[in-house]
């Protein structure tokens, strides 16, 4: 026993440096693609260069023939051992869906699709057999364009009869939850504000850094599998729902893996493949994609065109809001699938009391490749629109956008608010945010400059963009999740196991990608155990280790699965209580637990957690009917969203004689609740924002009229490099949850949510006076200069035309910028 | 197959490799060096970025047999007697890494940065990261390792 010591200082609130670098730093790492089984066999993926297609013959003998080539298989010879890709949330009862085969026998739906797989000894024989495999196509039309597919001109299924997947509404008159939108435009149109605006979301790619890799190793009792995940528990679910192996049979590991943004989030065809060839030839196998495939196959996100509809009284008060969308869910629905617009149903008012809402979402089929959730999945494309509207409603009022903002925002004195989507938000202080962003930014002086480059005719204009976004994360309450057919719940697992040695195991059904989680928990589980932030091990990603969870996305490992281990934490305490009390001779009633001890009150006795884990493992003297276990397991149902917000400032400089934009000022307060780890809040936090002024400024996946990805390389798509970017100015206020103990907010999406509306509304304030209201995303110099010159309406002509020519040698201009065809 | 022999984080190796292999398939598979990994297809991430003789070079854009008669340092090799290259410790200290996975290339093309420029300004660091891709941190926190690095004393 221990004489009581001094508290230690709180872990939650300081910088930890992470846990998990001591090995990335080193390269000593354990990414997929470094796994080598003995007698493991390489897969390479033959695939459809075609859009639509009917595959009429297949000729695997050349391929069969090439040196160390075990088998050539295609989805006949695999039959229903391939299983199935599902989809968790048909958005509609009747939502028209294909099915989904990882390897599709008679045709193919999108330009990607694999048809044959290659297995043989090494990567690069399997590889050089693909090229030998001889398919026969019998080339159908394909259905590329959103609207064109949304008017079944050709349809991307011909045998579902039509491209529409889905019609989801949401009307706040139904719901009961505001007015008539129909009525509050109507009325507007009289005697107030209508603005009336379409805006298009790109088709952007994740394109986490470590490619798509898995192993399968059938060799033991339960068939192991590796893969680059963001979900090891849903993949093994449906490994199990679909290839008739039980959950008991199968492992399913997410070791290092590097990156996902939602892009890891998905079962896919080629962990099906792997998965099947595995199992008929009893060997390990692995495949790792190439980049280009990955860009190709691995799902896509956003693709939207959004129909907006605003009414307003005279002084900028909103009235009404009606959302009409177009989502492109590509040539299968995926596992999340049309979820992600519908994500968005609930965001598109944001901060603000608007008295009526309308949202409407049509998920339209295609030929290209599928779409699903990419960082935010839902709330950006939401928060542009709104956004983007509230500044076109400042400029017709005449005031600041600023100002039209704080008219209709939530105050603070309001919360909790319910809103005109139904949701209920449970705090926050927009003007503490805007506030400090202002004070940050420098806000009036930088209104002063604009004016004098105004006034000064300045070829180069500075424009300010303002995004005050909210978002809903933490996915999520199991019950609404109900409410709305999504197909599992949203509760998280953990599991606390006190070793002998007094050291804690925090097992988390979470599954890090990267966002350092096993520096948080610890710091989590240090304090509420009292213990020293060093002796807490976190271990995840592991069916066999963590035997219940629902993996990382939405912004959910904190707040639901920070949860799950707060009340596993306090189970271990409380099972240690009436130990504690036994070897303390007290009742325990006298004792108290604070900084990790047990202590008798009134007097300087007490016991650490440590010493009681060790006393059980001994277990020779514990009172009469206890278990000898400390270790505790607790589910978390959360009992409402999370929501986050803040106040996002951008300063861009336009050359009016070149397009060239260039970011001057970027400051971000966002408000998160309280914060475990400021390093790691403010590394999500850049890394968030980045990838939103991507999607403003750089990033578009493009196809070609036979619905070829022709930005099918980091060449062609343009993810922005250090040179890009700049050096961000980032704080926050603090508007505590009130819905879960440790008081946090969902940051992982937040800077991505945020950004986009941000970067082009100050693109778009720059030249406003040239008479632009948009630029189309992404805002090249291109675009921006045929804005200026009127040439299109917001520089829209699609990014199509500019491409350049593939594969096409006749062509003049392979090799040069110019000639940038048709 | 042509035989090769060179070092690698300092131990002698030699083997018999196909002319097309690459320098990094070489780590990866014929040496198991995988802390240097591929990310893209050729040249366009700089995620296997390894020094040779003395100098960064993108692993993917160089033949195994170009490497004959060479030094290669990996990420793997980069620290000394147990002790952190201070530019590991750096992006270690200043959060510039969080997946991980551009890290080892990250940094060999950071310390090559900083032995031709040791006091590089931000636009030079930014400039001289150009390209080596990250998809997590935005920079900020990679470029702020760097600026660590280059006041810290080794």
């Amino acid at each position: 026993m221990t004489a009581v010591q001094d508290a230690p200082a709180a872990e939650i609130g300081r910088d930890r440096r992470r846990k998990e670098d001591e090995r990335l730093i080193t390269g000593r790492t354990r990414w997929t693609d470094n796994l080598t089984l003995p007698g493991m066999l390489h897969l390479a993926m033959v695939r459809s260069p075609f859009a639509h297609a009917r595959i009429t013959g297949i000729d695997k003998s050349e391929a069969e023939q090439s040196p160390n080539v075990v088998a050539v298989l295609t989805g006949a010879d695999l039959g229903e051992g391939q299983g199935v890709n599902i989809n968790a949330w048909p958005i509609t009862p009747d939502q028209v869906a294909p099915v989904h085969v990882p390897m599709p026998t008679d045709r193919v739906a999108f330009a990607g699709e694999t048809v044959a797989v290659v297995v043989a000894r090494s990567a690069a024989a399997a590889r050089d057999a693909a090229e030998l495999v001889d398919v026969d196509y019998e080339e159908l039309p394909a259905a590329l364009e959103l609207k064109a597919a949304a008017a079944d001109e050709v349809l991307a299924h011909p045998d579902l009869g039509t491209n529409k997947s889905a019609y989801w509404v949401f009307d706040s008159a139904e719901a009961g939850t505001g007015g008539n939108v129909e009525e509050a435009i109507e009325k507007a149109r009289s005697d107030g504000i209508v603005i009336e605006r379409e805006y298009r979301q790109q088709r952007l790619i994740p394109a986490f850094m470590e490619p798509r890799s898995v192993v399968v190793d059938p060799t033991g009792e339960q068939i192991t599998m590796w893969s680059a995940t963001q979900i090891p528990h849903i993949l093994r679910f449906a490994l199990a729902a679909t290839t008739g192996v039980p959950e008991s049979k199968i492992r399913v590991i997410a070791p290092d893996v590097g990156g996902g943004f939602g892009g890891k989030l998905q079962t896919t065809p080629e962990e099906f493949i792997a998965w099947a060839v595995a199992r008929r030839l009893g060997k390990p196998v692995k495949y790792t994609e190439t980049r280009s495939e990955s860009l190709v196959t691995a799902h896509h996100g956003r693709d939207q065109w959004q129909k907006l509809t605003l009414s307003a009284e005279k002084d900028g008060t909103v009235t009404g809001f009606k959302v009409e969308l177009l989502a492109d869910l590509g040539a299968y629905v995926a596992i999340v699938g049309g979820g992600v617009p519908v994500l968005g149903a609930f965001m598109f008012n944001s901060i603000y009391k608007f008295p009526a809402y309308h949202f409407a979402c049509q998920t339209v089929l295609t030929n290209k490749a599928w779409t699903d959730a990419y960082r935010g999945a839902g709330r950006p494309e939401a928060t542009y629109g709104i956004e983007r509207m509230m500044d076109e409603l400042a400029v017709e009022v005449g005031v600041d956008p600023l100002e039209i903002r704080e008219k209709n925002w939530i105050k603070h004195e309001e919360f909790p608010f319910t809103t005109v989507a139904g949701l209920e938000y449970d705090s926050g202080n927009y003007e503490a945010a805007t506030a400090r962003a202002k004070e940050m930014f420098g806000y009036d002086e930088l209104r002063d400059e604009q004016k004098q480059r105004r006034d000064s005719g300045d070829p180069v204009q500075l424009g300010i963009g303002i995004s005050t976004f909210t978002e809903m994360c933490g996915l999520a309450p199991s019950r609404v999740l109900g409410t709305l057919d999504y197909g599992a719940g949203g509760w998280e697992h953990a599991n606390i196991r006190m070793t002998a040695t007094g050291k804690v195991e925090v097992v988390t059904g979470t599954s890090a990608h990267g966002q350092g989680h096993e520096t948080a928990f610890s710091q989590i589980v240090a304090d509420r155990l009292g213990v020293p932030f060093e002796d807490v091990e976190v271990l995840h990603g592991d069916t066999q280790v963590s035997a219940r969870g629902l993996d990382t996305y939405g912004s959910r490992s904190l707040v639901v699965g920070g949860e799950a281990i707060v009340l596993a934490a306090d189970k271990v305490i409380e099972k240690a209580r009436p130990i504690a009390a036994h070897l303390l001779e007290a009742s325990v009633d006298d004792l108290e637990f604070t900084n990790g001890t047990f202590t008798v009150r009134g007097t300087d006795q007490g016991m650490a957690i440590g010493e009681i884990a060790t006393a059980v493992f001994a277990a020779h003297n514990l009172p009469d009917g206890v278990e000898p276990t400390l270790d505790s397991d607790a589910a978390y149902d959360p009992v409402n969203f999370s929501f986050p917000h803040g106040t996002h400032l951008c300063a861009m400089e336009v050359d009016t004689e070149t397009g060239a934009v260039k970011m001057r000022k970027y400051v971000a307060c966002d408000d998160i609740g309280n914060i475990i780890n400021p390093l790691i809040v403010s590394g999500q936090v850049h890394g968030g924002l980045v990838q939103g002024i991507a999607q403003a400024l750089w990033e578009e996946a493009v196809y070609d009229d036979s619905g070829t990805l022709v930005s099918g390389s980091f060449v062609d798509y343009l993810l922005p490099t250090a040179a890009d970017t700049i050096t961000f100015d980032i704080d926050h206020t603090t508007s505590p949850s009130t819905t879960n103990t440790l008081g946090t907010k969902g940051v992982g999406e937040a800077g991505t949510i945020a950004s986009t509306p941000a970067v082009v509304n100050a693109v778009v304030d720059a030249v406003r006076h040239l008479g632009i209201n948009d630029i189309q995303m992404p805002c090249t110099p291109e675009r921006v200069w045929k804005a200026i010159q009127g040439a299109g309406g917001g520089g829209a002509d699609s990014t199509e035309g500019a491409a350049m020519p593939h594969f096409d040698q006749a062509e003049p201009g392979q090799d040069s910028t110019e000639g940038a065809g048709s | 197959m042509t035989k090769i022999s060179l070092t690698v984080d300092g131990d002698q190796v030699s083997d018999d490799v196909e002319p097309r292999m690459l320098l990094v398939q070489y780590l990866r598979e014929k040496l198991g060096k995988t802390g240097t990994v591929i990310g893209c297809d050729t040249s366009n991430c700089g995620a296997c970025t390894v020094h040779l003789n003395g100098t960064s070079v993108k692993s993917c854009n160089v033949l195994a047999v170009q490497a004959d008669g060479g030094e290669v340092t990996t990420i793997e090799g980069l620290s000394t007697n147990g002790q952190l290259h201070k530019v590991q410790e750096a992006f270690r200290e200043c959060h510039g890494l969080q997946c991980g996975f551009c890290t080892p290339g990250m940094i060999m093309q950071s310390v090559d940065l900083l032995n031709e420029n040791p006091s590089p300004s931000e636009e030079e660091i930014r400039l001289g990261l150009e390209g080596n891709l990250c998809r997590c941190t935005g920079y900020h926190n990679i470029v702020r390792a760097v600026q660590h690095a280059a006041g810290s004393t080794s």
